[in-house]
């Protein structure tokens, strides 16, 4: 186990070093600057922005400057918003994108779970076609039609929930949580069918229904451990999507989470936050598959060689 | 077992059940807290550093310049100044600051505090976009600019605490509206320095806890993304007649959000409205609906630098053929008027030449005057931004030309920093614009385009329009400077490096417990004058 981490982590470093460079690259060569604005800068203004920030330096020196701060951990300040450092705005960003990421996963495995399970234990009945349709319709439909759908029945109409916010008002953290949970738990669903039905037909769990125990103990105890391992697996890969991917559903709701931070960034051209928050997501997906095979295989003797 | 399934499966929806809740606008007369939308998080609230709209929403209750805005868009009116006598020439303003002007630390606010700011604002290591709002001040470009290095030399002087003497290049007639520009109202020295040099960008001074100001609020709270409270100030010089004791500002900007939130309670005004649901709005809620004139024109940028946008015939042919009325009906929809000037016409003061015509025929003509008969008209691209707005307005413009001139013009859609950068070297030949004026005068429209201005990105240049702007400055009398000004823009209309498309108009959705908020041309509400009410 300890050899795989390790392997892992070592293959992560050129990986990352990848990301920096190529960002760097990309973000240079596109075209407009950080002090682009609708009232033209006069070229003497440009010329001190750029020296304030070190834009004026050869590429290379830059590159090399930056490499080394981020190596102390430095990312270097904003050039959107002057007054806050990145690792200020990820800071900021990061426990309402995780808090929100977190919430989502769990409505994923609430929902997708018990609606795998009931469809694995009554395959091809109505229990296992309207969660699995379902489950397709939500895997189809996007979140930025599903979000403001929610909105306009939950907050407009019925006026049960807030339209927005996070943490502001009572319950304004459950409609983004369904908007971004809904398509995890729709996959969650379909790998936690297929992963029952294939241990509901071995031979253990023969045996345990021949001991006499109850449906829910050889359901829940036994069939379980083996039928949610495609879920785990595909946990890892989730919460880093749910992580990066929160964008759409942060700007619907108006939450003041990371992922918008890191969309606004790259229109803004705001070199230093795009370059930060790719080395952030990078380490952060990196790590979720990490942790997400180190659970696989630890669950499954199988998957450790 | 299928019960605890079910109920497994029910337990998220368990959470919806709370019941609705009073929304923050509802409670609002209570507590006199507005709520604003307020389109994008300010980049920082520091005066000198910032260019956007929703910080200078911010800034108009955290700091006060010598004069205010008037709330209906007349003459300003005394702020930190309590008086102020001008010479019969024009170019030498005194200002009495009254003695109960305060930081909100309680230290007085001082002659000194303006020429502090005013220094930092010039200072060209700062690099702040905006000095030549100061520019009509003796020498203040060229300390700007770096050319001399004394700021002694600058005409503005503290004779006393409480006397503040401006001397002016030429008497510029609008001189008091910029001093109630946000850039040019003052910041407090000891905090500044405190936290770093004059010349520092995004130091720490303008976090909450360490900013000091001099407007009717302070800074409370400033939650990243996410809202920025400002809350009553004791210490304001007026703080008796300011009925609202806090301002949330939040920094939406998805128009259907904001849209959201306003229907759900939670925001008393916004910063726009989604362009589909303006006529929807107009029937269903006409009360808060609101279509204000506003100073700003749409228009187009010829690249007369260009081959065959060099050629005034074509210039004038294209626009000719461009139907505004058709536009605002039946594309921008947004209650917006036909522009046929560039400034936008003000009954009340400046009031535009406005020859511009839709006569397809006349354009057809001239084109053939031009050397291009049917259909030998070179196509070329039109440049604009990614917006649905701009996408619509381009196509319509594009079926005009191709319908009345049989001109094969092709669209070009990019991003934001693209658009800027293509436009700022030159890589375009025809790119939509827009311009909101900073001040309520003719020249903050008619000097863009004067020979080598930043903005004005044409190439155009006509020796006899830099001199009607020169003359226009040194007039003292407003009449005869607007005369000059209207000579200008004749020419501007004549030569047409620029094509106006429609004059802008300022439309959101206002609450209607809210009082105070008055249309004016530069969309400006001193909160001091705005209260809510049942």
């Amino acid at each position: 186990m300890i050899e795989l981490i390790l392997k892992r982590l070592a293959t992560a470093i050129p990986v990352l070093l990848a990301v920096v460079t190529l960002t760097f690259l990309m973000v240079h060569s596109a075209p407009g600057g950080p002090f682009d604005a609708e009232k033209a800068v006069t070229p003497e203004v440009l010329a001190k922005l750029n020296a304030k920030y070190n834009l004026d330096a050869p590429l290379w020196e830059q590159y090399s400057d930056y490499l080394f701060g981020v190596v102390q951990g430095d990312f270097g300040p904003s050039f959107r918003y002057p007054s806050r450092s990145v690792t200020e705005l990820i800071m900021t960003g990061l426990p309402i994108t995780f808090e929100l990421a977190v919430y989502a996963i769990l409505f994923a495995l609430m929902l997708g779970v018990s609606a795998g399970i009931l469809g694995a234990l009554k395959p091809n009945t109505a229990y296992d076609y309207v969660p699995m349709t379902t489950a397709m319709l939500g895997i189809c439909v996007p979140s930025i039609i599903l979000g403001p759908s929610l909105i306009l029945t939950f907050g407009i109409w019925l006026e049960w929930l807030p339209v927005g916010g996070w943490g502001d008002m009572p319950g304004d953290k459950i409609l983004p949580t369904i908007t971004l949970g809904t398509a995890y738990a729709a996959y969650c669903a379909r790998l936690t069918r297929g992963g029952m039905l294939e241990v509901l037909n071995q031979d253990f769990i023969r045996t345990a229904r021949a001991k006499g125990l109850s449906e829910f103990r050889v359901v829940v105890v036994h069939a379980l451990r083996g039928g949610l391992t495609p879920v785990i697996a595909f946990l890892g890969p989730a919460m880093a999507g749910l992580l990066a991917g929160s964008f759409v559903v942060e700007t619907i709701f108006g939450i003041p989470g990371l992922g918008r931070f890191y969309v606004e960034a790259a229109f803004n051209r705001d070199y230093t936050m795009i370059l930060g928050s790719s080395i952030f997501f990078s380490c952060l997906i990196i790590s979720f598959n990490l942790l997400s095979d180190v659970i696989a295989a630890s669950i499954n003797p199988k998957l450790r060689q | 077992m299928k019960l605890r399934f079910l109920l497994f499966l029910a337990l998220p929806f368990i959470f919806l059940s709370c019941g609705p809740s009073e929304s923050p606008v509802s409670r609002a007369h209570l507590d006199s807290i507005l709520y604003m939308g307020n389109g994008t998080e300010p980049q920082d609230l520091d005066p000198h550093v910032v260019t956007g709209v929703p910080e200078s929403h911010i800034l108009m209750a955290l700091l006060e310049g010598l004069v205010i805005r008037h709330p209906e868009g007349l003459d300003p009116l005394p702020g930190v100044a309590e008086s102020w006598d001008i010479s019969s020439d024009g170019l030498t303003y005194s200002f009495n600051l009254r003695n109960t002007a305060l930081w909100s630390n309680g230290d007085f606010v001082t002659a000194h505090d303006f020429v502090y700011a005013w220094r930092r604002m010039l200072t060209p290591s700062l690099g702040s976009k905006y000095p030549d709002m100061l520019y009509d001040v003796v020498n203040a470009e060229k300390f700007n600019k770096g050319t001399i290095k004394d700021f002694d030399l600058v005409g503005v002087k503290a004779l006393d605490d409480k006397t503040l003497v401006v001397s002016l290049e030429n008497p510029a007639t609008y001189f008091l509206g910029l001093l109630a520009h946000y850039t040019t109202r003052p910041v407090h020295q000891p905090t500044i320095e405190k936290f770093g040099e004059i010349d520092t960008i995004g130091s720490q001074w303008t976090r909450p806890g360490n900013f000091i100001g001099n407007g009717p609020f302070t800074l409370e709270d400033w939650k990243l993304n996410k809202v920025l409270i400002v809350k009553k100030s004791p210490s304001y010089w007026d703080a008796k007649n300011v009925k609202l004791n806090e301002i949330h500002f939040f920094p939406i900007d998805n128009t259907s959000r904001e849209d959201l939130m306003f229907r759900a309670g939670q925001l008393h005004v916004t910063s726009t409205i989604p362009p589909e649901k303006v006529e929807v709005y107009r029937k269903e809620y006409p009360d808060n609906i609101h279509i204000d004139p506003y100073y700003g024109t749409y228009y187009y940028r010829f690249n007369t630098d260009k081959e065959p946008f060099d050629n005034k015939l074509v210039r004038q042919a294209l626009s000719l053929a461009l139907d505004r009325r058709q536009i605002v009906d039946k594309v921008s929809k947004g209650g917006q008027s036909p522009a046929f000037s560039f400034t936008p016409p003000d009954p009340n003061s400046y009031y535009p030449p406005t020859t511009l015509d839709f006569d397809p025929e006349k354009a057809k003509e001239l084109l053939k005057e031009a050397g291009y008969e049917d259909g030998t008209f070179p196509s070329f691209e039109l440049l604009y931004n990614t917006s649905e707005g701009h996408q619509k307005l381009a196509q319509a413009v594009q079926q005009m030309w191709s319908v009345n001139l049989g001109i094969n013009v092709t669209l070009a859609n990019t991003d934001w920093k693209v658009y800027l950068s293509r436009q700022s070297v030159g890589d375009f030949s025809v790119s939509r614009a827009g311009w909101i004026g900073d001040y309520h005068d003719p020249k903050s429209f008619l000097d863009m385009m004067v020979t080598g201005r930043g903005n004005n990105q044409t190439g155009w240049s006509n020796s006899e329009y830099d001199n009607l702007l020169i003359e226009a400055a040194k007039s003292t009398s407003r009449l005869d400077r607007y005369g000059l000004l209207y000579e200008a823009e004749k020419i501007l209309m004549e030569e047409l490096p620029i094509l106006p498309v429609y004059t802008y108009t300022r439309i959101y959705m206002l609450h209607e417990s809210v009082k105070g908020w008055n249309p004016n041309l530069l969309d400006s509400h001193p909160y001091q004058f705005v209260s809510i009410e049942q």
